[in-house]
């Protein structure tokens, strides 16, 4: 009796300094899974989660704080990446409507712009160029979408245009949404 | 000599289709004649977009390059007869997005005029064979049976990997289509000219033409044209027929036993592979100094009149390829743009012919039936009986359908070349084919999502990084103003108006003192006077 006490108690101290040990000497800096969210959103920074990045939603998925299903650029696709990586349920999108909105990017109607510089300040990429009178243009290429640069602007200058497919860009339609399929599969 | 048939192979699977060749092959090439408008889309390779380098308004002539090459994995585009440019911009193309591109347009003079043109290399042996690639780009010649990747991106396979064996692929397997079987009967002393540049450029040493056996007048004009030529290197070989082939990969297996390991290319094996009418336009490119303007295309189908094939310039409207051939019949129930397995529906035949386009096919409701609605997969395991490419083609409609993109590429969904048997053969009807394409496309495009941000990503950590840094300057700079105030002594006040204010009035006390000492010395009356 007395003798297995000691074993157990012995092994417990052994493999308690042994995890002691290994959390010091092997210890890393930062929460890998925080990056491994972060990789899978879209990175448009544009606050629609209710956190002031792709980043900081991802540390409070990370720490339990959020649900995977506040991010309406990513859609469906995204929160399905999501519920994979961290194990958890898919669940509905929190607002579907805006996940089905068409991609847009930002474009400035430049004959009314005042160059005010507000919306550069805004745009979380750096996709805005100009300086302060001059006119400012939107960098297309760049531009992720995210509309943080529409409520600055004191003269509504700036609209959402969508995105034109183009050859590069086109995909073939799954068969099932041309309802060719209707029965289940 | 060239008669002896080489050993065949068999490749796996593929199937057996009523060849419908026939129909087309009965009259000779016949010429279209030039149109009033030609319609050159840029985008007419697998590459980089060529960029226009003409004006709206610019007078050009037959030959002339309107769009330069961007890169090396891409191609020029020529004006394909003499004319004035009258508009460069978006215009229906023959694609299956139906969406528009950019394209320049002429409106022909009737001269048909040329431009002047680089010497004709008769002597082409005397020529190192980077300066034949450096011409076959110049000619804008890409692959012509379809695939259109840029042929001399393709022969610059360079030292690490020497070509043995060229290929050419004569098989044309893909029902209805008769292009290279017209070319081969009528034009194969072109076809094997084209080849012997073609082995000077790879440094080959035999060369092996891949032809089907339902093309006997190709077969026997071919080996005529190796006898007449006297080519000891090249022989024809015979191969079944069987669809696909005529595909790469298919072909090599065929006439070599090699297989093109899974995301290789032929070159690995020391092989290449090119298209008859390839060929033939290298041939024009290089012997001649003409650049690519014109193909073969097979008009056919029972929605035709007059089913032929046709040379006609690059950017001829569809309409008036089908108008030359005695224009519609009411049996019309489809336009494909090439064949029956590969092809895809036109939904506007106000669209030019391109370098890629082989075929027209003005179905009739036999010849092109509407699906059937598609029932659900019985497991029968045909589709995996006859897919060339040895893939499991039901798992990979599980996983496309499902949207499971990981699982699907564990499957190998790139290795599938869309030959459509396992589409053809499905008892439940299921297409196939429509959802590895659009598995495909869809994986394609969640990987330009994912470059996208991760260049997003990048840019928003500088600019947050910028942002922390000016703000630590700004912190900075206060600090040391604040440092350079207090390092200043005791007495001396913060306000520099104040500070000017004392040492004016030291200024003036110090001359006060100065005269007050030269009074002192002159005496009283200075005194006085100063009073008064």
């Amino acid at each position: 009796m007395l003798q297995a006490i000691l074993v157990i108690t012995g092994l417990a101290i052994t493999f308690g300094l042994l995890l002691g040990y290994a959390s010091v000497r092997f210890r890393v800096e930062g929460d890998p899974i925080v990056d491994q969210i972060d990789a899978l959103l879209p990175q448009t920074q544009c606050g629609q989660c209710g956190y002031a990045g792709c980043r900081p939603y991802a540390e409070a998925i990370a720490a339990g704080e959020a649900e995977i299903n506040r991010c309406p650029p990513g859609g469906e696709t995204t929160m399905v990446a999501l519920a994979d990586l961290l194990g958890r349920d898919p669940v509905p999108l929190e607002d579907q409507e805006a996940a089905e909105k068409p991609k847009s990017v930002a474009l400035i109607i430049e004959k009314d712009c005042i160059g005010c510089t507000l919306c550069i300040q805004a745009c979380p990429v750096d996709a805005i160029v100009g300086a302060p009178k001059q006119m400012h243009t939107v960098i297309a290429e760049e531009c992720t979408g995210c509309e943080l640069c529409i409520p600055p602007c004191p003269v509504e200058c700036i609209v959402m245009v969508p995105v034109k497919p183009s050859l590069e860009t086109w995909r073939w339609p799954s068969p099932d949404e041309e309802n060719l399929l209707e029965t289940g599969t | 000599m060239s008669t002896v048939q080489a050993p065949i192979w068999e490749f796996y699977g593929g199937i057996h289709l009523p060849d419908h060749k026939a129909e087309s092959t009965r009259r000779p090439i016949a010429i279209a004649p030039l149109p009033h408008r030609l319609v050159l889309p840029l985008q007419q390779h697998i590459g980089e977009m060529a960029e226009p380098v003409v004006q709206v308004g610019e007078q050009v002539l037959k030959g002339q390059i309107v769009a330069e090459a961007r890169g090396r994995v891409s191609a020029p585009i020529h004006a394909t007869s003499s004319g004035r440019v009258v508009e460069i911009g978006e215009h229906r193309i023959p694609h299956p997005s139906g969406l528009d591109a950019p394209c320049v347009v002429i409106e022909t003079d009737g001269e048909d005029r040329w431009a002047e043109l680089p010497a004709p290399w008769p002597d082409y042996t005397a020529h190192h064979p980077d300066e034949l690639i450096e011409r076959i780009h110049w000619a804008g010649i890409v692959g012509l049976g379809g695939a259109t990747f840029p042929t001399s991106a393709k022969l610059a396979t360079g030292e690490a990997k020497p070509i043995h064996t060229l290929i050419l692929n004569g098989a044309e397997c893909e029902p209805y289509i008769s292009c290279d079987d017209m070319l081969m009967r009528e034009r194969a002393d072109r076809v094997i000219a084209g080849m012997q540049v073609l082995l000077h450029i790879l440094g080959a040493r035999e060369c092996l033409i891949g032809i089907e056996d339902n093309k006997p007048e190709a077969i026997a004009a071919m080996r005529q044209a190796l006898d007449d030529a006297g080519v000891s290197q090249a022989r024809v070989v015979v191969v079944p027929t069987k669809y696909p082939s005529g595909s790469e990969k298919q072909l090599i297996r065929l006439l070599t036993g090699h297989e093109v390991p899974h995301g290789g290319l032929p070159a690995d094996l020391g092989l290449l592979c090119q298209n008859v009418a390839t060929s033939a336009a290298v041939a024009n490119a290089v012997l001649d100094g003409q650049p690519l303007i014109s193909r073969i295309v097979t008009l056919t189908g029972q929605g035709i009149s007059e089913p032929q094939n046709v040379e006609a310039r690059i950017g001829t409207l569809v309409t008036k390829l089908i108008a030359f051939a005695g224009g519609y019949t009411p049996a019309l129930h489809r336009l494909i743009v090439g064949g029956p397995m590969m092809g895809f529906t036109l939904h506007n035949d106000h669209v030019p012919l391109t370098k890629g386009c082989n075929c027209l096919l003005a179905a009739s409701a036999a010849e092109s039936p509407d699906p059937p609605k598609p029932a659900p997969c019985i497991r029968c395991g045909r589709c995996a009986d006859v897919c060339p490419a040895r893939l499991l083609p039901q798992q990979l409609y599980w996983y496309a359908h499902a949207r499971d993109f990981d699982k699907v590429q564990d499957y190998n969904l790139f290795d599938c070349i869309e030959c459509g048997c396992c589409s053809h053969v499905c008892p439940s009807h299921i297409p196939l084919v429509q959802y590895y394409r659009f598995a495909k496309t869809e994986i394609w495009n969640q990987e330009r999502e994912r470059r996208k941000s991760d260049l997003a990503r990048q840019r928003h950590e500088a600019r947050l990084a910028r942002l922390e840094r000016l703000e630590r300057e700004r912190k900075e700079r206060l600090r040391k103003k604040k440092e350079a105030l207090e390092k200043k002594p005791k007495g001396a006040t913060d306000d520099p108006k104040k500070a000017a204010i004392e040492a004016a009035m030291k200024r003036v006390a110090a001359k006060k003192a100065a005269r007050q000492e030269a009074a002192d010395g002159a005496g009283v009356s200075a005194n006085t006077s100063s009073e008064d």
